[in-house]
């Protein structure tokens, strides 16, 4: 004696957002009960277990059936097949695109092709996300990377249009794209410590000052926020000339160091680390015309710069005043002419090693 | 030549990818209309192709513009092979046909594949060009406006009803032809869907004509069925009822003039709302008889006077049953009448020789189950009333009883008037006249204009078991025709048996299985008010015809119409508790809407009786004999257990009854669902008794005083829950009731149910009071009726059954009709859903007991998921839930269910915004001070609502209802005013007499609507927002009005008529839709749940397409006629019939809140806490 069929459909769709998280949660139907009930759901409406079986069974199935109409989610407006309020839609179209912040910083800056995706059971395991909701993630990165793909025009506005997405949740997007795009390296255990926020907040300023579509020129370039500018990454090699030209580098030194004096209790360490860290944040910019080394651009500001300032026990306001001063203080230097460059550089590396740079 | 269709192919989105090679699909469109098809070019490589198509043209005769559907399809051009079919789109151009609906079709449509089900859309622009010429197309009828909707339609008034129209037609069913061996089942399903779709447009073709030949403009309730009858063909059939409608001219007709509105949604409801100020003269001087109440005659046996008595009259009542005894019921019940077709079919297994001779009719053998007015099935007969002094029946002797429910036909016609006066009899002429030119009076009506229903009688039904043959000559199908024919006169009769002329609430239905067929047809008796009958036009709002009104509104339909010297059956009458001076018997059940206008206490409740029985795997008419043996004591159980369960909810009126019997190869099953209510004109319902058979055994009687008290908490929780606090009595004349107050005083106060004992006595003293024989008390001592002995485990099952439905959950009310009896302030909340269970029995070895309780938890889990579902909209009521039971193989049993949840406002349903609105400066404390004094009342369910129970006094109307309802106002006695709340009715009393000087009723209406809205800025403000608390929660279910960015119009269902919170302001026509749906992946498509789920969703995805492209926003009468499943699990295979129908509506909301309690509140009466807030 069993139900056989047991079904409910309302002319408006019935979706509960707490099994539609479930869902996405990639539980099990059995799963989402167990949860729901310890969520004391029963207790309210003086229901079994049966009726919430039945309930959780009936909306899983909705949400199936929803899905094929998020991967375009344009559609769902324009569908006839289930009637569901405006901020609903948003509200499906929002928690189907959201994604686990553990999970895209496993991935972020790898291929996402089929090589990677088979390797979502491992991400699963180590991250605790189930294998469905690593899927899906991977999935709706892999949806959107190739909507974008071969679309012109700003790249968070795409995907906000295409995808409907809030702007917080596009922006998002449009660093993921971008990290795979690039190949940028995250994996490394160095990086570990930095969150998906703080390599999402990177994305951004590359995405706004060093892609062709930073300019502003042409608007409607294909790829323009995802490429890098190559003119620009070839002009930053005329940068080296600050650490070549020994005058150059002391100019830039003592300036530096006069204005700093007095402010800050690692004035010390800054002194005598200087010519070290200005020589790596220019190398890092010289190199960058090679695509191996655009891919260990996050490594290399560790490596190079971050990492010597930790080990001198930098606050982080030590930092922020020293970059300020040493982008500034560039700009006095008279024989230094590439003054355009060095902000857009400037200003994109200082603001990523604020971000990165956790006390 | 008096047509032309052009057809425009715009475009197509979403489409399925036809090429794999190329993802992408090559469509062209084919137009069909009849025998002409056009085609539209190919659009290459596109999944949303532009065609942008000329217009296709086809002129036709309007003949073929009524039957034909305009079929769409959509393929895929393939250069080396066939063309692959995409899907199609058939539209029901019958909308454009009448000038008042819809002018021209034009939206998206989803493409529909029988196989595949939706695959994209594709926009279609439809008009016609029609040169209308009535005189010379006869075999046509564009023009006759159809709805599903059961009353008058909201923007209509209705100048005459014409009565019955019915039309069927039969066909092969494409299924079991010999083609379908040969054919894709694709094609088949397509032969079929078009070829239903093709009768249905030739049967509403028929009936229009027959509108047409009675004069009539419109067909109101209009209810088609089919009857897929397998290997003996396919039978569409339809009924109606004929109307002339006029449309209003005012606000409502006149779309979007909120200005108007006030006075448009009441100008039908409010139409004899005149007569309700003045309302105690118009019913003295109706009733001349009753100016000093005549003494109560409660024991009928006992009056000589009348011509044919009681007891004589029940040997003479119907031969058949009379031949007595317990058993005699079975021949009634069983139609055993011989088929004309089938001479060989006899299901009379006891007396055909004595029906025949008995009846006249031809009809005469099929099942009668009048429950009249009195159904208590276990009232012993007045003959046997020799029962011992305890007060315990045997089942066997109500069976008897049951038998004089079918009543003689011939009494009570010529006698009626002697007792009740002579208007009554006038009355009864004058509409018999009318009525008798008609060979059915039968309505399919079940909500009226006011004053159109005046008596009802009881619920008539007949039921017939036949065995189905081929239909030979499908443009004759006279057995099917006769058959109904033979039913219909069974109901017929029935009707006069209970003194009346007419049948409301009608409705007819089938259950087929293999070669069996049930045909069941059901409607309350009634006695209608001749004026909607004559000819000529008549104007409702006139208050010329209330002289006509023998009684008031709010009670007067509860009064009998039989004559009470000769009732078909024992009943108990009293007199009426609301106005006292006419007889109304014990309980009522109808399968009506709650009168508007009717006084009820509390709110009403679902309730459903439900049972199984088993019967043996038979053939031919072995099977139907069985089957027919089984049905009398099916309904006879149904009918117990609704009564029992009835009188748990200390209620004492059933309304929207439908008893549905589905019959399988080993098993029946029987669901009766009803709303049931307490009505203030008929006296409070006993309780339930208990009793062993062997009363010396002390454990045993433990056992049975413990399931007393159960019975009697849970009556008295009942009571709580429904806020059913029985108004006191007062009589108009203290000396004659004198004992009816005393015994509901000591019912009132003290517990629920007296102690047999103690009752008895109550009894005595108070027949004593009433100079009645005490030997007849028995007889009407209606507690006693309701005596359970448990001695066998039946009974106990009973009982068990009776105590374990689970009551509703908090914040949700429940009922079948279209509004609950009790909640009155709708918010715009709404949620119309289908649900569908199937349960497979696998236990082979099942008792009826076992498949009662496995039944009965079916019924109740799908209603306890459904609360669940919908727990965000609470507080909210589930209207209009409408059970449909199937038995599709032989160990499934089918449950689907469509119904709609609505909201509403719980605080205001507890406050008296009305009172308030219209209460000046001085009371305003007093209402303060009450209205948190009355929260609590709420929330810890006392029930004492201080002014709610005087009938009389208008207590609770909201402002808005106060406007549309005065009508209901009736001023108090005098007598009253002790027990009356002062501050709440003085206002009324105050409204009562300003109507009087009122000169006209508009005049009035706009005056209080311009007071309310200068006047109490805080009741509007409060209904306007209606409930806070859902505004945020159940956002998602109301919100079509900011379906903003998106272009799909928001299109509202629901299976009422109406849609809170709105105004229709246009019908567009009817929706009628049927749709096969087919797969040979089931398991891939999410199995029998996953298939049948898409599949409903996307039959609710075509209805809301068809009425977008009518230009409309929702449907309104909207119903499931039909949903038949079919799997086959091992070959991975389903199938799926749906038909659907409704009416398509524009509607526009109420700025103005003031319109939304017109529309619902227009019956809402004098008493209940409940009423009167919006």
């Amino acid at each position: 004696m069993s139900v056989e069929l047991d079904v409910f459909v309302g002319n408006t769709t019935i979706m509960d957002e707490e099994v539609y998280q479930l869902w996405l949660d990639g539980h099990t139907v059995n799963d989402a009960v167990k949860v729901r009930m310890e969520g004391g759901v029963l207790d309210e409406c003086e229901a079994s277990a049966d009726v919430l079986l039945s309930d959780t069974m009936d909306q899983y199935r909705t949400f199936q059936m929803c899905e094929r109409l998020l991967y375009s989610p344009a559609k769902l407006a324009n569908q006839l097949l289930f009637q569901i309020p405006p901020h609903r839609q948003a509200m499906l179209i929002e928690r189907y695109y959201a994604f686990d912040d553990v999970f895209v910083r496993e991935v972020l800056g790898k291929k996402l092709s089929k090589g990677t995706k088979k390797d979502l059971d491992d991400v699963s395991a180590k991250t605790g996300v189930t294998l469905k909701s690593c899927r899906r993630q991977f999935d709706n990165f892999k949806r959107v990377f190739k909507v974008v793909e071969e679309l012109k025009g700003p790249l968070v506005e795409n995907i906000r249009q295409h995808f409907l997405l809030s702007d917080k949740l596009a922006r998002d997007y449009a660093a993921i794209v971008f990290f795979a795009n690039n190949r940028f390296e995250t994996g490394k255990r160095k990086l570990q410590y930095l969150t998906f926020q703080d390599f999402a907040f990177c994305a951004g300023q590359l995405i706004n000052n060093w892609t062709v579509g930073a300019v502003g020129e042409n608007n409607m370039v294909e790829d323009m926020d995802v490429d890098l500018d190559k003119e620009f990454l070839q002009e930053l090699k005329e940068l080296k000339i600050l650490i070549t030209d020994k005058d150059l580098l002391d100019q830039h030194k003592s300036l530096v160091c006069t204005a700093l004096r007095g402010k800050t209790k690692a004035f010390n360490e800054m002194e005598a680390n200087f010519k070290n860290l200005s020589r790596g944040l220019v190398n890092i910019a010289a190199k960058l015309t090679n695509t191996k080394d655009v891919r260990d651009f996050f490594i290399d500001l560790v490596e190079k710069f971050i990492e010597p300032c930790r080990s001198d026990r930098w606050t982080a306001a030590d930092m922020r005043i020293y970059l300020t001063h040493y982008h500034n203080s560039a700009h006095i230097l008279d024989t230094f002419k590439h003054q355009v460059v060095w902000d857009r550089y400037m200003g994109v590396v200082k603001s990523c090693i604020f971000k990165m740079y956790h006390d | 030549m008096p047509g032309k269709l052009k057809a425009k192919i715009v475009a197509g989105r979403h489409l399925p990818v036809m090429d794999r090679a190329s993802d992408l699909t090559d469509a062209f469109v084919e137009v069909k209309f009849g025998n002409t098809t056009f085609k539209t070019d190919v659009c290459p490589k596109s999944l949303n192709p532009q065609w942008n198509s000329e217009w296709f043209k086809f002129e036709v005769d309007d003949e073929d513009l009524q039957d034909e559907p305009l079929q769409i399809t959509v393929l895929d051009h393939d250069t080396y092979s066939a063309n692959d079919a995409i899907g199609k789109v058939y539209i029901d151009i019958d909308p454009l046909l009448c000038s008042e609906a819809a002018s021209v079709i034009s939206g998206w449509f989803p493409i529909y594949d029988t196989i595949h089900g939706i695959r994209g859309e594709i926009n279609v622009l439809v008009k016609v060009d029609l040169f209308n010429d009535l005189n010379r197309f006869r075999q046509s009828s564009c023009g006759v406006k159809f709805f599903c909707t059961t009353s008058i339609p909201r923007c209509y008034r209705v100048a005459m009803v014409h009565g019955f129209v019915e039309e069927l037609v039969v066909n092969e069913d494409p299924e079991y032809q010999w083609i379908d061996r040969i054919r894709t089942p694709r094609a088949s399903n397509e032969a079929r869907q078009r070829l239903i779709s093709l009768m249905s447009g030739e049967l509403q073709r028929k009936i229009g004509l027959k509108v047409l030949e009675m004069g009539g403009n419109a067909v109101v309730g209009y209810l088609q069925c089919f009857d897929l009858e397998g290997e003996s063909g396919l039978v569409v059939r339809a009924i109606g009822t004929a109307c002339t409608l006029d449309k209003l001219s005012s606000g409502a007709a006149a779309s979007i003039n909120t200005h108007m509105h006030p006075n448009t949604a009441p100008a039908s409801n409010a139409c004899n709302s005149p007569s309700k100020d003045g309302k105690e003269p118009v019913f003295t001087e109706d009733l001349p008889s009753s100016s000093g109440p005549p003494t109560p005659f409660r024991a009928l046996p006992t009056t000589s006077s009348s011509p044919p008595p009681f007891s004589p009259s029940k040997p003479c009542s119907r031969q058949s049953s009379s031949s007595d005894t317990d058993l005699s019921l079975t021949p009634k019940t069983v139609r055993p009448q011989p088929v004309r077709s089938r001479p060989g079919m006899y299901l009379c297994p006891s007396s055909p020789t004595l029906s025949t001779d008995s009846l006249p009719l031809p009809g005469s053998g099929s099942v009668g189950c009048g429950h009249g007015s009195a159904p208590r099935a276990t009232t012993p007969p007045p003959l046997s009333s020799t029962h011992s002094g305890s007060s315990t029946l045997r089942k066997s002797v109500s069976f008897s009883e049951d038998l004089l429910l079918a009543a003689s036909g011939m009494g009570s016609g010529g006698s009626a008037g002697k007792e009740a006066g002579p208007l009554k009899t006038l009355l009864r002429q004058q509409t018999q006249t009318a009525l008798e030119q008609r060979e059915f009076p039968f309505f399919t009506l079940t909500s009226f204009p006011p004053g159109f229903l005046v008596h009802v009688g009881g619920v008539v039904s007949a039921r017939s078991v036949k065995l189905l043959d081929r239909i030979h000559n499908p443009d004759e199908p006279e057995t099917r025709d006769a058959w109904w024919e033979e039913i219909r006169q069974e109901i017929k009769s029935h009707a006069k048996a209970l003194g009346c002329h007419a049948v409301v609430g009608y409705s007819e239905s089938t259950s087929i299985c293999e070669e069996v067929c049930i045909l069941s047809a059901s409607g309350t008796a009634a006695i209608l008010n001749p004026r909607y009958m004559r000819d000529g036009c008549l104007d409702i709002g006139s208050s010329d015809h209330r002289f006509e009104e023998p009684s008031p509104p709010s009670c007067g339909f509860c009064h009998i119409p039989y004559d009470e010297l000769n009732m078909p059956f024992p009943a108990q009458l009293t007199y009426c508790y609301h106005c006292r001076r006419q007889k109304v018997p014990d309980v009522l059940f109808t399968t009506i809407d709650l009168p508007p206008e009717a006084a009820v206490t509390g709110q009403g409740c679902l309730i459903q009786a439900r049972l199984c029985r088993l019967k043996k795997k038979a053939q031919g008419e072995v099977n139907a004999t069985a089957i027919s043996n089984l049905l009398p004591f099916m309904e006879y159980e149904l009918h117990t257990q609704l009564m029992n369960k009835l009188k748990l909810r200390s209620m004492n009126a059933l309304f929207g009854l439908r008893i549905q019997i589905s019959v399988g190869e080993n098993m029946l099953l029987g669901l009766a669902s009803a709303t049931g209510v307490y009505l203030t004109a008929l006296p409070a319902p006993g309780g339930i008794q208990i009793a062993g058979k062997t009363p010396g055994d002390l454990s045993n009687e433990h056992h049975i005083l413990a399931i007393q008290k159960r019975i009697n908490d849970t009556i008295a929780k009942n009571k709580e829950l429904y806020q059913i606090n029985p108004p006191k009595l007062f009589a108009l004349d203290p000396e004659v009731f004198h004992g009816i107050n005393m015994e509901l005083t000591e019912e009132a106060v003290g517990s629920p149910i007296p102690e047999p004992r103690q009752r008895s006595r109550l009894f005595r003293s108070h027949s004593e009071s009433s100079d009645e024989l005490s030997e007849l008390d028995l007889s009407h001592g209606k507690k006693d009726a309701f005596v359970l002995e448990i001695d066998d485990t039946d009974a106990v099952e009973d009982i068990h059954s009776l105590l374990t439905d689970a009551p509703t959950p908090t914040g949700f009310y429940s009922c079948n009709t279209e509004i609950m009896p009790g909640i009155y302030n709708w918010t715009s909340g709404l949620q119309m859903f289908t649900s569908v269970r199937v349960f497979r029995l696998s236990n082979a070895n099942l008792t009826n007991q076992g498949l009662n309780k496995i039944f009965t938890d079916l019924c109740e889990n799908l209603l306890k998921s459904l609360y669940f579902k919908l727990r965000s909209m609470i507080p909210c009521c589930l209207c209009h839930l409408n059970f449909t039971v199937a038995v599709p193989e032989e160990e499934l049993i089918q449950v689907a269910v469509t119904a709609v949840a609505m909201t509403f406002d719980k605080d205001q349903s507890q406050e008296k915004p009305g009172d308030r609105a219209m209460t000046k400066g001085g009371s305003e404390n007093e209402e303060q001070l009450q209205f948190p004094l009355e929260l609590c009342a709420e929330s810890t369910s006392a029930n004492n609502q201080p002014s709610a129970k005087i009938p009389g006094t208008v207590s609770l109307l909201t402002p808005a209802a106060k406007i549309y309802q005065n009508h209901l106002i009736t001023i108090p006695p005098a007598g009253l005013q002790e027990s009356t709340n002062v501050s709440s009715r003085a206002p009324s009393v105050d409204y009562g007499s300003f109507a009087d000087r009122c000169s006209t009723w508009l005049e009035l209406l706009r005056l209080k609507a311009h007071t309310i809205r200068r006047g109490s800025v805080k009741t509007i403000s409060s209904s306007e927002r209606c409930s806070p608390l859902p505004e945020g929660r159940s956002r998602s279910l109301r919100s079509t009005r900011s379906f903003g960015g998106s272009s799909v119009t928001v299109v509202k269902m629901t299976p009422l008529s109406f849609l809170p919170g709105t105004r229709i302001v246009k019908y567009l026509g009817i929706i009628n839709m049927f749709f096969i749906r087919e797969t040979t992946s089931l398991r891939e498509e999410g199995g029998v749940s996953g298939f049948l789920h898409s599949f409903i969703a996307e039959v609710f995805a075509m209805v809301r397409a068809h009425v977008a492209a009518l230009g409309g926003n929702a449907v309104v009468s909207y119903s499931m006629k039909e949903c038949v499943f079919m799997e086959n699990p091992n070959k991975n295979q389903a199938q799926c019939l749906i038909n659907v129908s409704g009416d398509a509506v524009i509607f526009v909301r109420d700025t103005d809140q003031e319109a939304t309690p017109a529309q619902m509140n227009t019956g809402q009466t004098c008493n209940s806490g409940t009423d009167g807030a919006t």
